[in-house]
Parts: structure tokens; sequence; C-alpha cells
């Protein structure tokens, strides 16, 4: 079985060159289907490598199944090939098994959509690159894979491209990605000048025998981090992901929660003994990346509005957590993080996308609230999604988060700090993410501020409307009194008129007073509807209408790989418990691809108890704050969505000025350098061809006389030359 | 005495070259050019090479000659040259230098060399004296060059043809010479005194035979 | 004086560089020809000469071979610049052009 390994990136291939060419006639939900089987056949082939594989000795773990020479350039060789070990094995577990439950659940998801078939053939194609990145026998092959997902998660993002925002998104996300592939380029141009080869069993055993130099290990390892930082969104790189929603939400769970943004950290893994001879500061930098990540993006999720884009933020921030992992040395906790992460941030970008899907494509959680009325499969489910991200044991987050801050503090208490604090901002925002969204009032057919305004243009306009209408009766009063036909009844209607008038203007007055007064509607309007004041009868249609909307609950092609996911979540702590050596089973199954580079804890077990339970303490006080601030308003929620933290500490726009003043005068430069030296060195080559054989042709003048004389001069020549070397 | 022949023949030489280089007129030329083969068959008498000398007037001087003369008659090619003038730039620098650097390279191989010309003696035939001459340069011809003297024969008769065909007349009218820039300077006519047609750089519009 | 072997070689040089000279500076086709001729008649005069010195006949045997093929090369010479001449009265060898590149 194992060396039919090939088979697990060769059904997605299949499903992506099948939707291409036939999918027309495939009709929508059989493409989707389609899809989805692909997915599942690739995720028993991966079972039964998996099965395989474990029935080998642990000394044995490791095969290599090369298909063909792909590269014969001389000195580079580079086979198509396939290493299945433990760890490409367990990734391609997660990503098949995840892949085909988020392949079902869009089957649900884009029902309708136009692009439906188009949606299926580049999540196969993504799965494809996926699998080929992580099976890869050597780095080239996982760049094939890594730029393939890059340009994957570039065609789902600007899915629905016919908006321009979404196709900027999906620019970006690709831009962005291409400077960590510099990186990674200039590792592999590195690692093949090194060792001869790009192979990682060549290039692993070479460098765990220890003969490479702290010098080189340290530019491939910095190098490789560069190419991971871009893929995984760290600081700097991180601006893509936020963006990214912009595609579909099957796109952000699948891609940029579970699979794609993990390759980064599954490139740091595999290479582990080029960190290890690396200097000792190239992991201390990861780890601190990581932390300092982690907290930046935990940050900027407790002000964001929209539901994906707290997620977002939040991915962000857990990939932190598994940087941290790996600079400490944690490749395991690392290994398992990002496999819990899997589980619950799918089921949490799964939710939400049931979510938006129940609300009409609404993202903005100040429109939400009280859903799990109407959504109870979906609320329960994130509840657990919920609990798992925020560290509450027993659930799988608690676990693998917990092991890291071990590790963080075996490596230094100040990062372990970070960690915590981090902990408790993830625990606050998504509690607040899952009150907001879940219970208190539903806050759907609240008017909305653009709402009001209009509400009270329109009470000014009617009151000016007032205004003049009783100026003109009184005009109309003043002229008949003055036409002077009935006297006292003239008088009268003139009072009478005046005091309208009079009336009138005052009544304006009093609205335009109340309306320069009037308080600044709450963003979200918590415990009661909000004030409107006396324009409540003004409001537009719409607010009506939507006091009928009900949110309905997704069908069962997308309910169902919730319940699996919260399940995993429930469960999948078991695979790593750390009471004993035999309950942590993933450490000893990812044994033989580590080479001894996991840093052992050298604090004792009764630390790892008070780490614990610090943990757990600081994941509660993150919720019970958020309940407080959002659900029993004891504490100002406006205190924490501070407006800086919304707008994500304005790097975002940061980068966009400087790529768009002093960047564009770099990159217009570079341009024009291009195409004046680069190619005016190469045609002035041609130039110079050009001028010489300019020069060179006047000597064919036609003339018999000027051949005679170049002939005569020849003869000279020859005659001289042979004089001067015979003796006389 | 053989001195003084040898002078006097080297002067009717030499002069006659000179002639050839200045004569304006082909036919003087001509002419100056008969009286250099006469000297130098005078030279080849002096060197025993009789037959060589008589051929020497009866072919060179008096067939291959003859044969200019009609063609300058024939074609009407007796205009005069100006040599005053010379169209291409640097030619004439350039002929003397040629010219001098050749003489000069001569004369060094020729007459400086210690050793001077080592030839096997006696390689070909013996040289008798100059009665018997034509008798050994007739035996050594058909005996042991008997291939060579017949391939000159088809040589002979293959020029022959060639001519023919080559100067042959041409049906209907010819096309004009192409003229280029630099022949701006073409022979001065006194009496005509007509110059290029055209100045087109074009090409040959396709030599008929 | 005894006139030796270098003599006629420094004449047959001086004729030979004449010819030369000739040849690079004339316009006319046939005395251009003319010039070659001068040229093959001091070659002539340098076979017989060496010839003459080393008792050989060979000098006098190539001057024969020389002066069949000289005929015959002016012969097919004129014919062709008859065939050329006859295009424009008073050509000279410069309005041959036409390989110009």
């Amino acid at each position: 079985m194992l060396d039919l390994v090939w088979l697990v990136p060769a059904f997605p291939l299949a499903g992506f060159l099948i939707l291409t060419f036939g999918g027309r006639r495939l009709g929508e939900p059989t493409a989707g289907w389609l899809a989805t089987g692909a997915m599942a056949g690739s995720f028993l082939a991966t079972a039964g490598a998996f099965y395989e594989l474990a029935g080998r000795d642990v000394h044995d773990r490791r095969s290599v199944t090369t298909l063909f020479e792909w590269v014969p350039a001389g000195d580079l060789t580079v086979d198509v090939g396939f290493l299945a070990d433990p760890l490409s094995l367990t990734m391609c577990l997660f990503v098949t098994g995840v892949g085909a439950l988020i392949h079902l659940y869009s089957i649900g998801y884009m029902h309708g959509d136009a692009g439906f078939r188009r949606f299926f053939a580049y999540l196969n194609l993504f799965a494809f690159a996926m699998l080929m990145l992580v099976l890869g026998d050597n780095l080239l092959l996982t760049f094939l894979g890594w730029e393939g997902v890059g340009a994957c998660s570039y065609l789902l993002i600007s899915f629905w491209f016919t908006d321009e925002a979404n196709a900027s998104a999906g620019k970006k996300a690709f831009i962005t990605n291409r400077i960590g592939d510099w990186g990674f380029m200039v590792a592999i141009f590195m690692t093949f000048a090194t060792f001869g080869t790009v192979a990682y069993v060549d290039v692993l055993d070479t460098t765990a025998a220890g003969t490479v130099a702290t010098s080189t290990a340290t530019v491939i390892a910095l190098m490789l981090f560069v190419g991971a930082i871009g893929k995984s969104a760290q600081f700097p790189l991180y601006l893509w992901l936020p963006d990214a929603m912009a595609g579909p939400t099957p796109v952000s769970a699948l891609i940029h929660a579970a699979t794609m943004v993990t390759s980064g950290i599954y490139l740091l893994t595999r290479v582990n003994p080029i960190i290890a001879d690396a200097a000792d500061w190239v992991p201390t930098l990861i780890a601190w990346t990581g932390a300092g990540t982690a907290l930046f993006a935990a940050t900027i999720a407790v002000a964001q509005r929209d539901i994906k884009k707290v997620l977002a933020y939040s991915t962000v921030s857990q990939l932190g957590y598994m940087f941290l992992a790996v600079g400490c040395g944690a490749y395991v906790a690392a290994v398992f993080h990002m496999i819990t992460h899997a589980f619950f941030k799918a089921l949490l970008f799964l939710g939400s996308g049931s979510v938006i899907h129940g609300m009409d494509g609404d993202q903005d959680m100040a429109h939400y609230g009280g859903l799990r009325r109407f959504m109870p499969i979906t609320a329960g489910t994130f509840v657990i999604g919920w609990l798992a991200i925020a560290g509450v044991p027993p659930f799988a987050g608690f676990w693998s988060k917990d092991e890291i801050l071990a590790f963080a503090w075996n490596e230094s208490p100040l990062l372990w700090a970070v960690g915590l604090v981090t902990a408790v901002l993830t625990a606050f925002y998504m509690t607040r993410l899952v009150i907001l969204t879940f219970f208190g009032r539903h806050r759907y057919a609240d008017p909305r501020p653009d709402e009001v305004d209009e509400a009270w243009a329109a009470a000014l306009a009617a009151a000016d409307g007032a205004v003049v209408a009783a100026a003109a009766a009184l005009d109309a009063a003043v002229a008949a009194s003055e036409a002077g036909t009935d006297e006292p009844a003239a008088a009268e209607a003139m009072v009478a008129a005046k005091a309208a008038h009079e009336a009138a203007t005052i009544e304006r007055d009093l609205i335009v007073a109340a309306s320069g007064e009037r308080p600044e509607l709450p963003a979200l309007a918590l415990y009661g509807e909000p004030e409107v004041g006396p324009v409540a009868d003004r409001l537009p249609d719409e607010v009506a209408a939507r006091s009928d909307h009900h949110p309905h609950e997704s069908p069962w092609t997308m309910a169902l790989p919730l319940v699996v996911l919260a399940v995993l979540s429930v469960l999948g702590g078991l695979i790593q418990l750390p009471f004993s050596s035999a309950t942590k089973r993933l450490e000893g199954w990812l044994e033989p691809t580590l080479f001894g580079n996991e840093v052992h804890l050298s604090v004792g077990t009764g630390t790892l108890w008070v780490l614990a339970a610090l943990a757990v303490a600081g994941g509660a006080v993150g919720i019970v704050v958020a309940v407080a601030a959002y659900l029993q308003r004891r504490v100002d929620h406006s205190a924490f969505e501070q407006p800086i933290l919304a707008d994500a500490w304005r790097f975002d726009r940061l980068v966009s000025n400087f790529m768009g003043g002093p960047g564009r005068a770099g990159f217009e430069a570079t341009a024009n350098f291009d195409s004046t030296v680069v190619d005016g060195a190469v045609e002035s080559v041609a130039t110079m061809v050009k001028v010489e054989a300019g020069l060179l042709r006047r000597f064919h003048n036609g003339l018999v006389r000027t051949y005679a004389a170049g002939i005569g001069v020849g003869a000279v020549g020859l005659v001289v030359w042979f004089l001067s070397r015979t003796s006389f | 005495m053989d001195a003084a022949v040898f002078l006097i023949s080297a002067a009717i030489v030499l002069a006659g070259a000179g002639g050839v280089l200045v004569a304006r007129s082909p036919v003087h030329a001509a002419l100056f050019l008969v009286q250099t083969l006469f000297g130098v068959s005078v030279l080849f008498v002096l060197q025993d090479a009789t037959f060589l000398a008589a051929i020497q007037v009866i072919v060179y001087a008096g067939a291959v000659v003859i044969l200019f003369l009609f063609v300058i008659m024939l074609l009407g090619v007796d205009r005069s040259e100006d040599l005053g003038m010379e169209p291409i730039v640097g030619q004439r620098p350039v002929a003397a230098l040629v010219g001098a650097s050749l003489l000069g390279m001569l004369l060094i191989a020729l007459l400086v060399s210690v050793d001077g010309p080592t030839g096997a003696h006696g390689a070909n035939a013996a040289l008798g004296d100059a009665a018997d001459n034509t008798r050994r340069l007739g035996e050594a011809l058909f005996t042991d060059y008997v291939f060579a003297v017949e391939l000159t024969a088809i040589l002979l008769t293959i020029a022959v043809i060639g001519a023919v065909v080559l100067a042959r007349k041409v049906r209907g009218p010819l096309a004009p010479l192409p003229v280029v820039v630099v022949a701006s300077a073409t022979i001065e006519d006194p009496e005509a005194g007509d110059g290029p047609t055209d100045t087109t750089d074009g090409h040959a519009a396709g030599e008929d035979t | 004086m005894v006139v030796t072997t270098s003599w006629y070689l420094a004449l047959a040089a001086v004729l030979f560089s004449m010819g030369a000279v000739g040849l690079l500076t004339r316009r006319n086709p046939l005395i251009m020809i003319m010039c070659v001729e001068l040229m093959l008649n001091a070659v002539n005069l340098t076979f017989v000469s060496l010839g003459a010195e080393l008792g050989d006949l060979g000098g006098q045997l190539s001057v024969f071979f020389v002066l069949v093929v000289a005929a015959s090369e002016v012969v097919v010479g004129l014919a062709v610049v008859v065939a050329i001449m006859r295009r424009r009265q008073g050509a000279t060898v410069d309005d041959l052009s036409v390989l110009r590149g």
C-alpha cells in the first residue's frame, strides 16, 4: 500500500482534470459529489498508507516511492517521488480528512452559485498541490506544491472576481506569498549548493550526521523561515490573511485555517535538523516572531465586527503559537496544535459560514444576536469549537495549547507570559464572538445608523415644509386682511395664521436642536432596542421588512461536517495527553522524523500542573470578562473595542502608503533599470554588431581595383612574414 | 659584350614597361608592351633560350598584342584615360606602397639570400647550348611532359570556345550597365565629353550573354 | 663586368613591381591586362634565368607552359572585356561595381 502512496495526490488531480474538461456536463450537485468523492478516495489511500506505516517497526518508518525523474540537469537530478513518513502521513490525514468534510460542506454552501463546478475544480487542484507539498520527497516538489497552493489560493480568494475588492484580495495574497517564496527559493539554491541534492532523505541525514557548517545551516534555516512567514501569515507578511476572507467561507476554512497556512510549520518541522544546526538565535527569532504575532493578532481580533475577520486574526494568532512551539524546539507540540487547530478552526469557519448562509450573506456581527434559537446545530457545534480554542479542558485545544505554553516556559518565562496573555485575549474575543452571534437579543431588525440619519433628515424636511406652508398661509391671511372685506374674520384669520407660523417655526427649531443633540447610535445595541427618538415613524421601509426575517438552519450537507468536526474537537486531545509516555502517542509516532531535535522539558511535573492551572485560569478570566461586557452589562464593552485595534494598528495602511509612495518609486526605478540597462546591454550586442558591420561593409565597394589593392597588400604581408622567418 | 647587350635590353624593357604605365591611349600602351616583349626576348636569347625567344616574339608580341589591338579597334576603347585624377581614395598611395614593398621584398629574397637557389642539378634535363635548345626542349616536352602538353592543348581549345561564346553578338537590346556614384570619373573623351547618364545605385539588370 | 644571375633577377623584380603598380593604378581594363602581361613576363624572365644558372631545362619548360596559359587567359579575358564593354562606350573597371555590398 505504501508504494501506492502516489494515489493520495492522484485522486484530487483526477478530480480536477475531470471537472475542468468534462465538468460542463456534470451539472451542479454531481460536480460537488465527484470532488468530494475524490477527496474521500484520497483519505482512504492515506489511511491505508498510514496503517501500513504504523505496522512497521519504529526504525523503518520511512518509505520513498519514486515515480520518475523530473529534472535531469547535470549535477542536479530531481525525481518526482513521495516520502511517506510519520510527519507527512499525519499531515495528509488531516488535510484529506478535513478537506473531504469541507468539500461536502461546500456542496450545500455553494448551492445555486454560477461557478459551482469551477469552485470544486479549484478545490481539488488545491488539494492536489497541498498533498504534493506534504508528500514530496524533495524541496523542489514541496516548492511545486507551495506555489500551487499559492496559485489556488489566489484563484479561490478572488472566486467572485467581478467584485474589484475580491480580485484585489486575491492579488494581495499571491504577491505577499511571493515575497516568502523568494526566501524559499534562495534556500533551495543554497541547499543544492551545500548538499548537491535537494532530496529530504539525503539532506536531513547528512545534516543530522553533523557535517554542515553552522553559518550555512543558519542561512538555509533563515530563508526557509522567510518562506514560512509568507505562507503562514506571520508578521509582517500576515496582511493577506484578513483580506483573504473575501473568498467563500469553505475556502477560508480549508485554505486559511486548516491546510495551506500550516505549510510553513510543516516545512520548518521537516527541516528540524537544519534548524538545530543553525545559530542559537534562529530558533529564538522564530519563537519571538510567533509569540509577537500571536499577541498582535489577538489584540486586533478583539475589536473586529466582521465575523470572518475575527476568525482570520485568530488564525494568525494560533499560527503564531505554532511558530512559538517550533522556536522552542517543541515540534511535537507544534504538530499537535496544528492538528487540533485544523479541527476547531475549520469547525469555527464552517460554523460562521453556516451563520452567514443563514443570514443571507450578512457578515457584520452587529446585525446578529440570539441566533441559537434559529440555528441550533450550528450554535451547538460552534460552542464546542469555542471551548476548544479558548483552552477549556478537556477539549482538544486545551491540551495542545498547554503543551506549547509548557515548552515556552521551558525556553523563557517571558515567552510564556506573552503566550498566556494571548490565551486570555483568545478566550475573550472568541467568547465575544459567540455571545454577539448566538446569544443576546436578535439585532437584525434594529435600525441602522444610516437609516436613522435618513429618518432625521426626513423629519427635518417635513418640518421645513410645514414652516414654508405656514408662511404661505400667513401671507395669504395678510393679503386677505389688506383686501379688507371681512374685517373681524380677516383679523382672526391673520392672528391664527401668525400663531400657526410661529408654532411651525418653533417646532422646526426644536427638531433641529434635537437632531443636533441626538446621541450617537450605539455600535452594538446589546441590551435593548436603540433609542431612535421622535423619528421612529420615519424610518425607511427596509427596517420593517427586516423584522420578518428568520435565519434558517443549514442543510445536512453543511451540518454533518460541523458535527464531525465538533466530535474531533472534543476527542482530538487524546493523541497527545501529557500524563505519561504511553499517552503521548503523537510524540512516539513522530519521533523518527525529529532526529532527536525535540527539546526535553526540564521542568518538573508540579510546575507543569501550575502552568496548566494558570492557563485555565487565564482562559476563564477571558471568558468571564467577555460575558460581563457583552452579556451582563457589568463592563463597558466599548473600552475594549478601540478604533486603533479595529484598524489593525494601522499597519496595513502603513504598508499601503509605503508601497504606493516610495515603494512605487522603487519599483518604477527597477523597471526602468531593467528596460534600459539590462535590455540595453543585450541590445548593445546587436547594436555593436550592426555598427561593426557598417564599418566593415565599406570594404566591399564592388570595385575591382580595391580588391586588387587588397590582394597586393595581402601578398606583401605574406612575403614579409615568410621573409621574417627565413634566415639569411 | 654581354653586359652591354644586357643593359641595353634592360633599358628597352623598363622603358616599355614605364610606357605601358603612363600611356594615356591604349594603342600607345599596346605598342609599349611590344617594346617590352622584344626586350625580354633579347634577354632570352642571351640566356641561350632561343626557342623561347622565338615563341615570345611570335606568340606574345605577334598574336597576343595583335589580339589586344583588334579588341581596341573593335570596341573603340581608344579613348584616353585621364591619369590626373583618381576616383578611389587612397588607391595611388596604396599602389605605390605595394609596389615599393614588393620590389624591396623581391630584391631581398632574390639577392640577399646566402645560399641562393638550390635546385637539384639536372632535375629535368640538362641544358644544352643555344643551337641544341629546340631539340632538347621538344624531347623533354613530348616525353616527360606529354600529358601537360595535351592538357594545355585542351585548355587552349576551351579558351577559344569560351571566347567565342562570351563575345557573341547579343540578340535584342542590351541592358545598360548600372552606374555607381564612385565611378563618376569615367574616361574623359576629349571629343564627345559625355558623362554618366543616371546615378541610380541599382543592381545589374541581369547580364545577358 | 660579368652579367650574373642577380642582374636578371633584379630586372625581373623591377618589372614585376612596375606591372603591379600599373595594375592597381590604371582604370582601362585592356591596359590592366597588359600590366598583368608585364608581370608574367617578369616571372618568365626569372624562370629562364634561374634555369640557366642551374643548368636545368625546367625553367624553360615552365616558361613554355606559362606562355600557353597566359595566352589563353588573355583570350578569355578580352572576350569578357568585349562582352562588358559593349554595354557602354568608355566604361572603366570602376563601373563594374555591381558586387558592392
